[in-house]
């Protein structure tokens, strides 16, 4: 019995961290596609590009990976803010933005890839940290041993607070609930005076800038190579639709449960089920909750 | 002037994913040495790009080697030797249409296979269906369900591969530890599968009870809750089969959760590459893995090997290539694949692919990776895998790994530079 509880405490806590990481993983992509509804194909990618630039930090410089991320962050509001004009100008503005601009996002997907193959080459790369390869451990009794990976902690506490950051920011400020508005109607806010492609293309850099941070972790967790992005491309969307387009405590709560369950699956029934359980998760909650775990339905509206 | 500037916005983006398109499927032909108009050439696929490309970088670079060395020779048959090959990413879905593509539109005279398993498998049903000779680069029993006749392979694991791949694994741990229960994990992918099933019998075999035996998926982020369950079966030995995101994923688990286990390692793909390595440093002591060449002072299988990993070493620093900076894992073996197949070919005196297998299957031959001979299945009569250990390793630094005493060799016992520790003595 000692042991169940063990391999449960255990398996709830690296769920509820690996979670943490997820939310990292998908809070841009709430933001991009959730509220703004632009396909950004491409987000996975740009975390990556975000994860070389601290793997760049890290080892030229010895700079700690999450401050390179931190560092990394308002360089990539600016790579948002230019994606985004190129976008509206080439696409949205005609209408197009469906199909072309799907396959926008894909080329800038391929280009960005090439680039750093180009640059650092295809080899795995991996940071150091006086957090990787560490744990702390919570020892209850004798035989319960919860091991708590400081990596996996580290992502998950700035996961958290980029999130609420974030969530904050957007129902506490005019902008926030501009950025809102624009998602829910965007003629009515036209009519009201305010220009809605200026809040689209600020809120579209602000969920690329996440993949700044968004990117560090990434290495901080896993290895890295240019195209292990592509891994994640169903995992970001899934969780952002399983939380609920535009709701981004959602995407938060949503990376956590996805976590738990992959966790508990993987110690308990095998990891080759973990993937079957998160998208079949994804299927139980839009068969009943179409618009998503904290989506607002259409009425809402 | 905003609609000139959208549309001029829209031709470069066009032209962007042109260039993309193009980067991704253009042919990467190169020609050695423009000695004929009628060159022979040699096509392949490779992982380039994606999870196995580090890889696949270093074979390509290894067999433009070879390319430069027969051309530097006066070619094949005398005509020059033309490499012909394409990305595949790391997908095997990729394989069969480029293969296609390099016999029915490049025309090329001669096939060798890409890097590893994943991508020799979809290959073989278009060798066969050509009737061209094929050897393939790390295929784990890549021929064992369709027994070609013209299938060579390049991995030194013995008729058996699946079987002769761990075993020495098992020999060495037997040997010093006598485990009664052990813990299997391997990832889902072709090469994997392949070896846990070898494991799986040589740990029967051994009189070992698999307590823990599962799959992981590739795309697994964290290993740490995969660990514990296997640690709570407490084995004496965890046999890890695995490809290079989930190998540095485990020995990351293994330095924050541990284990009580006194081997661990096996079959991990990716610790021999200059990148993880380097990322992992001390991580890795204790780890007992497979290997086919280190830099220890015993190893003297391999003639010829030391040269060209220098050779290879050298070309990377000169051109500043992105690829592995040490080259031990692949350099010999893929050099070792078309060199066989060059020999064969100048010996047969012709492009017939019936007499090249013929010569192949009934020869020995002499090249960087020793002497070679090619048994059932086109596997080789006997395995020569290496089971080393990582000890001694205090830092990131990647200069550590080429010289002797991180990798040191447990078996076969008559190159052994090292003795087997528990892998708890070796961790700080």
């Amino acid at each position: 019995m000692a042991i169940f509880i063990d391999l449960l405490l255990n398996a709830l806590v690296i769920g509820i961290l690996l979670g943490g990481f997820y939310a990292a993983l998908s809070i841009g992509l709430s933001i991009t596609f959730g509220l703004l509804d632009v396909v950004n194909i491409a987000h996975p990618t740009l975390l990556i590009l975000g994860a070389f630039i601290a793997f760049f930090l890290n080892s030229t410089w010895g700079i700690d990976p999450v401050l390179a991320g931190l560092i990394a962050t308002p360089l990539f509001f600016a790579i948002g803010w230019v994606i985004y004009q190129i976008y509206y100008n080439a696409f949205e503005k005609s209408g197009a933005e469906s199909l072309r601009g799907l396959a926008f996002f894909f080329g800038l997907l391929f280009i960005i890839e090439v680039g750093l193959i180009i640059q650092f080459g295809v080899d795995h790369r991996l940071v150091e940290a006086w957090y990787i390869g560490e744990s702390a451990n919570i020892v209850i009794g004798s035989e319960i041993d919860v091991a708590i990976p400081y990596r996996l902690l580290v992502a998950f506490v700035v996961a958290v607070a980029a999130t609420l950051a974030i969530q904050v920011y957007l129902t506490r400020t005019f902008f926030g609930r501009a950025v809102r508005a624009v998602a829910q109607d965007m003629m009515a806010l036209r009519l009201m005076g305010v220009d809605p492609i200026k809040v689209k293309r600020i809120a579209f850099a602000m969920g690329v800038a996440t993949a700044g941070i968004g990117g560090a972790l990434m290495i901080i967790v896993l290895p890295i190579e240019p195209s292990v992005g592509r891994l994640y491309i169903g995992n970001v969307f899934a969780i952002v639709v399983l939380g609920g387009l535009g709701s981004i405590s959602g995407t938060l709560l949503a990376a956590i449960i996805i976590g738990i369950a992959e966790s508990i699956v993987a110690t308990f029934f095998g990891p080759s089920w973990s993937p079957a359980v998160s998208f079949g998760i994804l299927l139980a909650v839009l068969a009943l909750r179409p618009e998503g775990l904290f989506g607002k339905t259409a009425g809402a509206h | 002037m905003t609609r000139i500037l959208a549309n001029r916005v829209r031709v470069w983006l066009l032209g962007g994913l042109m260039a993309a398109a193009f980067v991704f499927s253009a042919p990467l032909a190169t020609t050695a040495e423009a000695q004929s108009k009628d060159p022979i050439k040699v096509g392949f696929s490779m992982a380039l790009s994606g999870a196995l490309a580090g890889g696949g970088q270093q074979s390509l670079v290894a067999i433009q080697l070879w390319a430069e060395d027969m051309n530097k020779k006066g070619g094949l048959l005398g005509r020059p030797v033309e490499l012909v090959f394409y990305d595949d990413q790391t997908n095997p879905k990729n394989v069969p249409g480029i293969y296609s593509k390099l016999l029915d539109i490049d025309k090329v005279d001669l096939i060798v296979s890409g890097y590893g398993t994943n991508l020799i498998a979809p290959a073989m049903p278009i060798a066969i269906e050509r009737e061209m000779t094929f050897m393939g680069l790390f295929g784990m029993n890549a021929n064992a369900k369709w027994e070609y006749e013209k299938y060579f392979s390049i991995l030194p694991a013995g008729p058996d591969p699946a079987v002769g791949f761990s075993e020495v694994w098992f020999q060495a741990v037997q040997k010093k530890f006598q485990p009664k229960t052990i813990a299997v994990i391997a990832a889902d992918a072709e090469f994997a599968q392949n070896l846990k099933e070898g494991a799986v019998r040589n740990a029967k075999a051994f009189g070992m009870e698999i307590v823990y035996e599962e799959n992981y998926n590739p795309k697994t982020p964290d290993f740490t809750p995969i660990l514990r369950a296997a640690n709570a079966k407490k084995p004496d030995a965890i046999y890890i089969a695995s490809y290079p995101n989930g190998s540095a994923g485990l020995v990351r688990a293994l330095a924050e959760v541990g284990t009580d286990a006194k081997a661990v390692g096996g079959g991990m793909v990716g610790l021999q590459f200059a990148g993880i390595m380097a990322g992992l440093g001390p991580m890795l002591n204790g780890i007992a893995n497979y290997d086919f060449f280190v830099p220890e002072p015993t190893m003297n299988l391999y003639p010829g090997a030391s040269d060209l990993i220098d050779r290879y070493q050298a070309k990377v620093k000169a051109e500043n290539l992105k690829v592995d900076a040490l080259g031990y894992y692949l350099v010999p073996w893929a050099y070792a694949n078309v060199d066989i197949l060059g020999q064969a070919v100048q010996a047969v005196g012709s492009l017939d692919q019936d007499a090249i297998a013929d010569y192949i299957r009934d020869n020995e031959f002499t090249s960087v990776v020793g002497k070679v001979k090619f048994g059932k299945n086109g596997e080789w009569d006997r395995p020569r895998t290496l089971v080393v250990q990582y000890q001694d390793i205090t830092n990131n630094d990647l200069s550590q790994f080429s010289k002797a005493g991180t990798r040191k060799i447990m078996l076969p016992a008559d190159i052994s530079t090292g003795e087997l520790q528990p892998f708890n003595d070796l961790r700080k």
